[in-house]
Order: structure tokens, then sequence, then C-alpha cells
């Protein structure tokens, strides 16, 4: 589904990726853990499309398509979703307004009949209910007075509206109680795992694969991927740490 | 009051940002006057959307208690004029949403002059500008609280968006107060869209027209909020926003 080659990405100028090679197959969950500043939240831009983020070697194939000549939105359409770490508050859009043209301009990007108003609302209730966020919220601005729980569970009803093939969740676990771990979790879960998509989630801790368990675990450090295992090298890093893994990595 | 028949100059305050060769061809401009009575109420819109030079210059009278809530949608003239001036006798109370939209060449502007004469009148004025190619937008507003008209609020809330670094946005908020008990809040700001949330939005599906559409859909939704023909204002400015982006 996804194959990233030697990726290469700069921001600022200042190099970031350094050769980040990963290919991600459809029902499959992988997890990037790694230390600050290793480059897991620009991989997750770069893969994006965020303007600043730029791609100075390497390649990466999206289901057949080359993702990186397409824009931000024909990513989205093409069954890409980005889950921010940071969700950004837009003052007067609504999550409705803004969701159901997202969702129409995907489908009609797709070739696909749009929602009617009612359809909209209709999957809109259900996703919220799937995340135990009140369908009021998501009529008020774009994530305005939000908490970071509540921010982070409206990413998730997001991607459940828009029904991604592979989503890359850019530590949805940062900001949450164990409540709303939990329910971000088993959101993750009901909407993504299934035989035809995928998950790339980027953490620091073990806690969010203690719900949604990882069938690879890699760590990325200096850029690129030193080490990957299974679920078990997640619980290793989070006993002995980053330091010791990495190096067991380099050597 | 009698109308100025000699054309002004960019030296002149009033002028100073105006296409001066388009307002020699609509000028001179009459004065349209507008009073409300005692206690009565009146709403008014102003929308200028054809593509001639216009020019307009109100002179409002708001009466002891009177209202009035007077909403301009200046979108489309290559060269557009509002002039606003008002006055508020004790208790009235006058409210002005404004969305300018400009694109080329295009030069527009609002200048009004609002002076509370008697004790407890409120004025509110918020004026959204939004500006594409080589565009030109003017705010200019005057706020005179006259002596001994206390428990005046007046409030300006004045913001352009520049779409192209090319477009010019003036605002010049003035207040002159000889009243001790005065609420006089103002602000003004130009600035860009916000990148982070255009890519947010685009990042979900939306082409990066329609994400900047939908932001300056809500930005220019402030100055159309609670208007009586608040949905006819607001799309006539998203067919106009539809030609700029």
């Amino acid at each position: 589904m996804l194959k990233i080659d030697n990726l290469q990405a700069t921001v600022a100028e200042k190099p970031i990726l350094k050769g980040l090679s990963l290919t991600i197959n459809p029902g499959e969950i992988h997890a990037i853990m790694g230390p600050n500043g290793a480059g897991k939240s620009t991989l997750g831009y770069t893969l994006g499309g965020r303007p600043g983020y730029e791609v100075t070697g390497g390649s990466v194939d999206f289901g057949g398509q080359d993702l990186l000549e397409l824009e931000p939105h024909e990513r989205a359409a093409a069954g890409l979703f980005l889950g921010f770490q940071y969700p950004v508050e837009i003052p007067g859009v609504s999550f409705v307004q803004f969701l159901r043209e997202a969702a129409n301009a995907q489908r009609k990007g797709r070739g696909e009949e749009p929602l009617t108003g009612g359809e909209f609302l209709k999957l809109a209730k259900e996703k919220a209910g799937l995340l135990k966020l009140d369908m009021d919220m998501l009529k008020r601005p774009v994530n305005v007075g939000f908490s970071g729980g509540e921010k982070k569970r409206a990413e998730m009803v997001q991607m459940g509206i828009l029904d991604p093939k592979l989503a890359i969740l850019d530590e949805t676990d940062s900001g949450l109680d164990i409540d709303a771990l939990r329910v971000c979790g088993e959101g993750i879960n009901a909407i993504m795992r299934a035989p035809d998509k995928a998950v790339l989630l980027i953490t620091h801790y073990q806690r969010l694969l203690d719900y949604v368990k990882p069938d690879f675990v890699h760590v990325l450090a200096g850029g690129r991927i030193v080490k990957s295992g299974g679920a078990d090298l997640a619980l290793q890093l989070e006993e002995e740490g980053y330091e010791a893994v990495v190096h067991e990595g380099a050597a | 009051m009698t109308v100025q028949l000699t054309l002004p100059t960019r030296r002149d305050e009033n002028f100073r940002y105006s296409d001066i060769d388009a307002l020699r061809t609509v000028w001179p401009i009459e004065r349209e006057r507008i009073v409300v009575a005692e206690g009565r109420e009146d709403a008014r819109q102003i929308v200028e959307t054809g593509e001639g030079a216009t020019a307009r210059h109100l002179v409002i009278r708001l009466e002891k208690g009177a209202r009035m809530d007077l909403r301009v949608l200046s979108a489309g003239p290559a060269y557009g004029r509002i002039a606003i001036d008002v006055t508020l006798a004790e208790g009235a109370g006058f409210t002005l949403g404004a969305a300018q939209l400009a694109t080329g060449a295009e030069t527009l502007e609002i200048v009004t002059e609002v002076t509370h004469d008697g004790k407890n009148a409120t004025s509110a004025q918020i004026v959204r500008t939004v500006l594409a190619g080589h565009s030109t937008g003017t705010y200019l507003g005057r706020i005179a609280v006259a002596r001994g008209a206390d428990g005046t609020d007046a409030e300006q809330s004045v913001r352009a968006m520049l779409l192209e670094r090319t477009a010019t946005a003036n605002a010049r908020p003035e207040l002159e107060i000889y009243a001790d008990d005065v609420k006089a809040a103002h602000g003004c700001a130009v600035g860009e869209l916000d990148a982070q949330g255009l890519f947010y939005l685009m990042s979900r599906g939306l082409p990066p027209a329609d994400a900047k559409r939908l932001m300056l859909q809500a930005f220019i939704a402030e100055a159309f909020a609670g208007a009586p023909g608040e949905e006819a204002l607001s799309e006539a400015a998203l067919a106009r926003l539809e030609q700029i982006l």
C-alpha cells in the first residue's frame, strides 16, 4: 500500500529525514517510535505534503501512485489521512460544514456521487458516537475551545467520516487522559482495523499500543529507521529506553 | 452642510488613498440624508456589486433612543467609496457591518465619522476587507465623543486580509474624546490567511481554492452576523469571493 524508499527531506534547509525506508501492506498496523527530534513528525508532514517540508531524495509509492507528485488534497482523495499532533483551530468554520465539503471533494476526486446533507449528518453522528463526542460539538468552529482530548477525538471522528485507506496518526495519544486514550484506541481499531486498510502510528509511548496492537514497531533515530521488530520491541523500548536500543541497532 | 464642489486631492486626509481619476468621474458626491426619529429603528443595506465607479455619502442622524443597523457590501466596483457620517443623540445605537472585496486594480474605501453627541449612545463598526491582485482597500474611521456624552460605548473592529502581497490595505482608526466616562474599543489588523489552517483543511481533501474560500467566508461572516438580510449578503459576498480566488 505504501512503499517509502530512501526518503530524504529537509525543513528550513536542515536535513531531517536521511534515507528512510518503510513498506506498509494492507491490513497492517505499524508504529514508529523514537526520541524527540528523530524526525517522526517530519515523516508525517512530508507524507501529508505540508508546505515547507521539502523532499530532496527518495520515493514514496502509495497504491501505485507517486505520492510526492500529489497536492495535499489529492493525497487525501487517494485515501491518505493525516492525524495532527496539534489539530489547528479555525474560527468561524464549523466541523460539519468543512467535513461535508471535504468528504464530497474527495468523493468528486474519485468520481463518486456527493453525500446529501442528511446522509452526511447520519454518518457524522455515527462516527461521533463511536468516539463518544457530542454531536453538537461538530456544529462548533473547528477545534476552537476544544480541550486537548476533544481535539484528538475530533481527529478520529474526521478519520471515521473520511474513511481513508491509510491513516498516519501523529502522536494521537499526546494530551489524552486514560479514558480518552482508550476511546481513541478503540476508535482507531473500529475504523481502521480492516484487511484493506493500514495505519502508521507515530508515538513516543507504549501506552497507545496497549489498545492498538501493532504488527510492526520501528525505531526512528537520526532520520532513519534503525531497528524494526514486532509488538515486543515497544515493550523493550519502554523498559530500556531509546538510547540503549538505538545503540544496539547501530552496532 | 453643502455639497463640496471642488474635486479633492490626495492631500485631503479623507481622500488620501482614493483613486482620484475615478473619483472625478462620479464627482460631486450628493449627500444622502437619513434621519431616524426618536425611539424608531431602521435597517438598511448598501450593496455595490456593479463594475463601474461609485461613490456614496450617507449623512445619518439618530435621534434620542433611535437605532440603525447598516450593512455594506462593496464587491465589484473598479472604484467604490462609501462615506458614512453618523450623529447619535442620547441613548441611540448604530451598527455598521461592512465587507469590501477587491481584486485587479480596484480601489475600495469606507470612510466613517461617528459622532456621539448625547449620553449613553452605542456604536459598533465591524469592517472586513479581502484584497487580491493589486487592489487597495481602505478604512478611515473617526469616532468623536462630544463633551458631556458620558456613558458612550464606541467599538471599531477592522481587519483586512491580503491574498497576495501585491495588494494594499490601509486602516486608520481615529478617536477624539471630550467626555470622561467613555468606553472605546478599537482593533485594526492586516494579515494573510493562516497557512497552518489552510494545510489542515487541504489535508482533509479540500482543494486550495475551496479551503481559502471557506476561511474567507468565515472572515466576512462577522460583518453580516445578525443582519436582517444576512443570508442574501453572505451569498452575494460568496459569489464575489469565488471570482476573486
